[in-house]
């Protein structure tokens, strides 16, 4: 459904990302899992055309990633944090996203299970943290994507909204779509996800079923899985680094091997 | 796909309503409109009032431009990306809402400053200077909210944005009034025409003053430049130029910001 190829991206001399090749199989939901700034919100924002990449290619369905954006269409975003204009009011908002992308069949389901209806006049600067995740969520699932990119969906959501949202994705796939989602919880992953993919230091260490996940990591649990893969990654210095440290600080990089065998 | 629906004024209205609601705006029209009319009370006839206004214009239309404007692109970072990330193509949702932030920054120095000339109609003011006051305000209006637009795309932090953007409405007001006044005194021997005509046009602020002051008959208050440009181009030719002039600092800003937008990584 979605599908990056060599995928690179670099701040200055940070590589946020560097070759990430990826493909969703449609009808899925697959986990965008790893640790705190490893270039996932990066990814899914190449994705989405907000960033470019340096070098590489996005497909959606076949359908180049092009900068006119007309390959939107099939995907709903849920970013990760909401800010909406302070002084637009809940309905204001669905005007706009509906005009934007005007279709006659619109997914107003949780709109109706998160009871949104009864806040459609209230400004959004009013709203909590949840009812605004609740807003950004509906808005996602507005236009029946093909393909859902959910970053981190469930923050700030109260159990009944979380349950609600997760039973909406279950449907999203049963219904043949795809779903894209990176989460730091991994019991909700074990719930949701088909596939996952594991990024870390900007690379793919891992993509595959989680079942694949589980018994290549000896592990019975997915939390435990990833924690293993995440110290299996930990000592290993990045290219860049290590070549310094071989050349100039050869005591140090003895100490960093030693350490790595311990571990 | 659907080529008919029009991005752009999706968008412009969406940013319409939000900033017509906006408190700031509204604060800012209201003491515009105070400023004005109590300068009719106080002050009398049309010409005075608005030279009033000119000076407090010339400083207040860009000051707010600038901030205000920079603080809205900033806070409107998350909005836009989810604007992006619909199937909208950057272009048109750049004029959209750039349009949806100079045109309440407009309409509340119109609405503030412009409007109560027509309820002092015949208290001696021409069409003619009001006109011209409308014109200038707006085109500051539009000038500077182009700036701060570009400056807040270029600048990550939100300080060194804000402070960029009080640092040129500083040069364009005090600096530039200090360096003309003193390359004028140190360099008086020489002939100094083109120079002045050079520094004139490169500052929005001071083109609009001696727009509207060419309206007004009271040359002694033109200042070097002003008097210069009147006396080198005449009031006509004059108008014409310093028109198109402003103009093109609107252009200018906007399309370098519209060229920002459109390559930038949110």
């Amino acid at each position: 459904m979605i599908t990056f190829d060599s995928i690179r991206k670099s701040y200055g001399v940070r590589n946020v990302l560097r070759d990430v090749s990826l493909g969703v199989r449609p009808g899925t939901v697959t986990g965008l899992v790893g640790p705190n700034a490893s270039g996932k919100t990066t990814l899914i924002k190449i994705a989405l055309g907000l960033t470019r990449a340096d070098t590489g290619e996005v497909h959606v369905g076949h359908v180049l990633a092009d900068p006119g954006g007309a390959y939107r269409e099939r995907i709903g975003y849920m970013p990760q944090i909401a800010h909406f204009p302070e002084n637009l009011r809940v309905h204001d908002l669905f005007d706009l996203i509906g005009e934007l992308r005007p279709s006659t069949d619109r997914d107003e389901e949780l709109l109706r299970a998160f009871q949104l209806h009864a806040e459609f006049d209230r400004k959004l600067v009013t709203l909590s943290g949840g009812t605004r995740q609740k807003v950004n969520a509906a808005i996602a699932f507005l236009a029946r994507p093909d393909l859902l990119i959910l970053d981190e969906p469930t923050a700030g959501l109260d159990p009944v909204a979380s349950g609600i949202l997760k039973q909406k994705i279950r449907t999203v796939r049963d219904e043949g779509r795809t779903v894209l989602i990176t989460s730091h919880i991994m019991s909700e992953l074990e719930e949701l996800a088909d596939d996952i993919a594991f990024l870390c230091d900007g690379a793919l260490q891992f993509t595959g079923s989680v079942d694949a996940l589980l018994s290549d990591t000896h592990e019975v649990r997915l939390e435990d899985a990833i924690a293993s893969l995440m110290r299996k990654r930990r000592p290993i210095p990045s290219a860049g680094d290590s070549g310094d440290e071989s050349a100039d600080r050869p005591k140090l990089r003895l100490i960093a091997g030693t350490a790595g065998k311990r571990s | 796909m659907s080529a008919a629906r029009n991005v752009t004024s999706i968008v412009l209205r969406a940013g319409l309503r939000d900033l017509s609601r906006n408190r700031w705006i509204a604060l800012f029209a209201a003491g515009l409109f105070v400023v004005t009319q109590g300068l009719f009370w106080f002050g009398g006839t049309g010409p005075q009032v608005m030279l009033s206004l000119l000076n407090i214009m010339l400083l207040v239309v860009p000051l707010v431009s600038l901030v205000f404007g920079t603080m809205h692109v900033y806070g409107s970072r998350e909005f836009v990306e989810l604007l992006l990330a619909q199937p909208v193509p950057r272009g048109r949702l750049f004029t959209g809402l750039y349009l949806g932030l100079a045109l309440p920054l407009a309409a509340a120095f119109l609405a503030g400053a412009v409007a109560p000339f027509a309820l002092h109609l015949g208290a001696g003011a021409t069409a003619g200077g009001v006109l011209m006051l409308a014109f200038s305000g707006v085109a500051l209006t539009f000038a500077f909210t182009a700036i701060a637009t570009w400056l807040a795309l270029v600048a990550e932090d939100r300080l060194k944005g804000v402070g960029a953007s009080l640092g040129i409405w500083l040069a364009a007001t005090v600096i530039y009034d200090g360096i003309v006044l003193a390359v004028a005194a140190s360099f008086a021997a020489y002939p100094l025409e083109k120079p002045m005509l050079g520094f004139m046009l490169a500052n929005p602020v001071d083109l609009a003053r001696v727009l509207v002051l060419t309206r007004l008959d009271s040359s002694a208050l033109m200042g070097y430049t002003g008097a210069l440009f009147q006396h080198s181009f005449g009031t006509l030719l004059g108008a014409v130029i310093g028109m198109s002039a402003l103009a093109l600092w609107c252009a200018g800003p906007l399309v370098l910001a519209s060229r920002k937008f459109r390559v930038r990584d949110f």
